[in-house]
């Protein structure tokens, strides 16, 4: 039976059609992926249906009838639950009461917390959540927090679930069990609508995907029928490679080198606890790792964001330690931040200011204390072309565009600087695939000219994929090395979460 | 996001002259209900601001504060603090000038020269606190500010009687070689008080814009104003431009407070409580959209409402409070954004019309 069919669906909003003409139905107790491009139309449909939205044309029908939902309430009524990818809790509250939010049972008046807490436990049961119902939320890791968001639809009676991009908070260990939960859920009776880019996670959980496109559906396909690639190219529109090509290289001069380094997070407690680490000329050295183990402190000591408790950092020989930004910047290191909304970019700035944001009081950007326009826009302009920033023009705030194009902004800024030593903090966080594609590609190409390029990602994969050395970061010390060419993802895993290593690679 | 992002795209020109007809509507819809005719009220009101030439140089007079404090809020807005202070900045710019203006024994042009640069100075130190508290403290200068507005009114209350006058009300007119009036232009205008401040403001609002558009220093004060995180990333200090852009904010008050006194006034007396000057800045820089261009428009036609209202009650007898409430309802419409909501509603019925 369907459970959803959403016919002929489109949303315009002024300037753009959001959605047009969609077409998506969904079975009873299938998984069934929605996979398309950032921007593509998915948020959109999902709010659709979720009733956020009110389409412009095209009918929806749940199990059947044809209904209007005309907001969250309604969806709710209808047994529709959405997993949203920020997660709505109230941090000071418990399990328990951010789950009963909104209705709450009572007793003459008082809230009956037993009856909540005992009704919570058996649906974590039921369904292998594994979540405590009085923890406070925030105590808990990322991963309960996000359990606790499908509890939450759970106990509101839903039978179809969306989940809005849910794996681009986790770890891989918890990816594979929101993938078990997954599992559960369906075999319970319900029928999850996956938003997702990523087409491995298609390939391993999903039955049927849809395919979605500059908001157009372009198919709807089994999973069991199809393989990645395919899947890729309908997303993209082209073909799309995903193996980098990549030379074998003999590295270089030690270009950065990390003695016993020791650096408190915000709170004072030790996040990187003496960790030694080397990236040469010529090599990629990837950073793995779950998120939280001193990954941030430690690239914030390097570049001067942070102070060091202990320890050297050293670029090309000189000593770089608790340098401030700017000099650490000039020393001749690029860095592409872990957050490119808070860090990398002034997001209320022109593209052609963030452009210059480090380099805006140097010649020939300025003239003493004049900035140059003539020269800040020719520069924009090069970037722009050459890195293909998307963008109206270079005057458009750096607001306006979309993830893919922010970052290869950043990207651009920081490779045309040539530094010796290239930082990238989850350089491809939330983006698709063809930029993706990009910035895999201008990585290796400063690898290639003979640059150090330190990686840093929660993407098992990537780190994989690009690196030629992998250090793996458990609790602010570097747990092991591995080869990527001989490792196996579970050797890395296993490290990751704090097991000895099998085979040490030290290279 | 793209969407909502081309809807905030909107000229602030347009939101500004739409509030401000808006806001004039509600004024005339307050003198029907006391029952006063509003068009001959606004008439009254137009055409006295610009009568005579004495009525022109009177408003151009209220004017030239308002464009002075209008900048030092927009500037602070544009860096990314709200600076309320203004009017204890604008108080202490008056103090200093009018203590060169009296105690200082000095040849014409350096006397009035002096005594500007000392309200400038004055009205940058008394906002060096709050910045300096909030760079290293991280407290918030909305609360210091205010409190300073305080401490500027009463030291300067204390100081007028105590030591800048004999134990009266107000200090002696200062001497001609500190005055900012130009026998010249006041006779152009009818011996209007208006006086040499107005060159002054027009340059500050050049200032405002040759600074923070043209100068590195601009750029690195814009952008600890809108990101600070990325402008440590980017090897800024956010703390020195935090202080350094809430001393230029305050160096624009204090120049306001300064040219106040020595063009208009010409003496400090004891004020039970603020000018208002300082916190209609607020008001300017808010209907001004923080640009030099949109502050110096706000400022003349929030000039031309108080000097044209004051003279309007007398000529058709409406008080000059309903121009007060002008004031209060443009700025209501102006923060409440009412063209972008009007602009949605009437977008989400042509996309409804079309379907």
């Amino acid at each position: 039976m369907n459970v959803v069919e959403m016919k002929g669906i489109t949303k315009r909003f002024p300037g753009i059609v959001a959605n047009d003409n969609i077409h998506l139905t969904v079975k009873e107790g299938e998984i069934h992926a929605l996979l398309g491009e950032n921007g593509a139309g998915k948020s959109t449909l999902m709010n659709i249906l979720f009733g956020l939205y009110q389409p412009d044309e095209g009918e929806i029908r749940i199990k059947g009838e044809k209904v209007h939902v005309t907001g969250p309430s309604m969806a709710g009524k209808l047994g529709i639950g959405m997993v949203h990818q920020h997660f709505m809790l109230v941090d000071p509250f418990t399990v328990t009461e951010n789950i009963i939010l909104g209705s709450e049972p009572t007793i003459q008046g008082r809230i009956d917390r037993e009856k909540a807490e005992r009704e919570v436990q058996e649906i974590s049961d039921r369904y292998g959540l594994r979540v405590d119902p009085r923890a406070r939320i925030r105590d808990i890791s990322v991963g309960m927090q996000q359990r606790v968001e499908i509890l939450k639809t759970l106990y509101r009676g839903a039978d179809i679930l969306i989940f809005d991009e849910p794996t681009a908070v986790l770890s891989p260990q918890e990816i594979d069990e929101l993938i078990e939960i997954m599992g559960n859920l369906v075999r319970e009776g319900k029928t999850i609508i996956f938003i997702t880019h990523k087409l491995k996670e298609i390939m391993r959980v999903c039955d049927s995907v849809t395919i979605i496109r500059r908001g157009k559906t372009i198919d709807t396909l089994q999973v069991k029928e199809t393989d990645e690639n395919r899947l890729a190219s309908m997303m993209v529109g082209r073909e799309v490679s995903f193996d980098v090509e990549k030379e074998q290289r003999e590295p270089g001069e030690t270009v950065l080198s990390i003695r016993d380094l020791r650096v408190a997070d915000s709170r004072g407690a030790d996040a990187v606890k003496g960790l030694d680490l080397e990236v040469r000329a010529g090599e990629i050295v990837g950073i793995a790792g779950v998120d939280g183990n001193g990954q941030t402190e430690l690239l914030e000591a390097i570049t001067g964001l942070r102070k060091t408790k202990s320890g050297r950092v050293r670029l090309n020989g000189k000593d770089i330690t608790n340098l401030k930004p700017r000099s650490v910047t000039r020393s001749g290191v690029g860095h592409i931040p872990e957050d490119r909304h808070r860090r990398g970019l002034v997001l209320d700035f022109s593209i052609g200011e963030n452009m210059v944001l480090q380099t805006y009081n140097l010649p020939p950007f300025a003239k003493g204390f004049r900035l140059q326009y003539s020269e800040i826009q020719e520069h924009a302009e090069k970037l722009v072309k050459e890195y293909d920033v998307r963008t109206p023009d270079i005057h458009t705030p750096a607001r306006a565009l979309s993830g893919g194009n922010q970052q290869k902004a950043v990207i651009a800024r920081e490779v045309e600087r040539d530094p010796d030593l290239l930082i990238a903090a989850q350089p491809t966080r939330g983006l698709d695939v063809g930029a993706i594609e990009f910035i895999h590609r201008r990585l290796i190409e400063q690898r290639d000219k003979g640059k150090a390029v330190l990686l840093m990602s929660l993407e098992l994969d990537e780190v994989l994929k690009l690196s030629d050395r992998i250090a793996v970061i458990y609790e602010g010390k570097i747990a092991g090395w591995v080869d990527p060419s001989t490792a196996a993802e579970e050797e890395v895993g296993l490290l990751m979460a704090g097991g000895k290593s099998g085979a040490e690679v030290k290279s | 996001m793209q969407v909502q992002q081309r809807q905030m795209r909107q000229s602030p020109l347009l939101t500004s002259i739409v509030s401000v007809i808006l806001g004039m509507l509600v004024g005339a819809v307050m003198m029907l209900v006391a029952g006063y005719n509003p068009i001959q009220a606004y008439i009254a009101l137009f055409t006295s601001a610009f009568l005579m030439p004495y009525d022109i140089g009177e408003t151009i007079r209220t004017i030239t504060p308002l464009i002075l404090t209008g900048l030092s809020v927009g500037l602070a807005f544009r860096t990314g603090l709200f600076n309320i202070g203004v009017e204890g900045q604008f108080i202490i710019g008056q103090l200093m000038s009018v203590i060169v203006a009296l105690k200082l024994d000095l040849p014409p042009v350096v006397h009035v020269i002096v005594a500007v640069i000392a309200g400038a100075v004055g009205g940058a130190l008394w906002a060096f606190l709050p910045g300096f508290l909030k760079a290293t403290r991280g407290v918030h200068e909305v609360i210091t500010t205010i409190m300073l507005n305080f401490i500027a009114l009463y030291l300067a209350n204390t100081l007028v009687r105590n030591w800048l006058s004999a134990g009266s009300d107000s200090t002696e007119k200062i001497p001609e070689s500190a005055s900012l009036r130009w026998d010249v232009l006041s006779s152009l205008f009818g011996n209007a008080r208006i006086h040499l401040g107005l060159f002054l403001a027009l340059a500050a609002a050049f200032v405002m814009y040759y600074l923070l558009w043209r100068t590195t220093w601009g750029f690195e004060l814009r952008s600890v104003g809108f990101n600070p995180q990325a402008s440590e990333y980017a090897g800024m200090s956010v703390k020195k431009n935090l202080v350094m852009s809430m001393m230029i904010s305050g160096c624009f008050a204090g120049l306001g407070g300064a040219t106040e006194l020595l063009g208009t006034a010409e003496y400090l007396s004891i004020h039970g409580s603020h000018t208002g000057i300082g916190f209609d800045g607020i008001a300017v820089a808010l209907l001004g959209a923080n640009s030099p261009v949109g502050i110096l428009l706000a400022a003349s036609l929030f000039g031309i409402l108080t000097y044209g209202g004051s003279v309007m009650q007398f000529e058709a007898s409406v008080p000059y409070e309903v121009i007060r409430i002008v004031f209060a309802a443009i700025i209501f419409f102006v923060a409440a954004n009412i063209v972008r909501w009007a602009g949605t509603k009437f977008r989400k019925k042509a996309v409804t019309k079309d379907a």
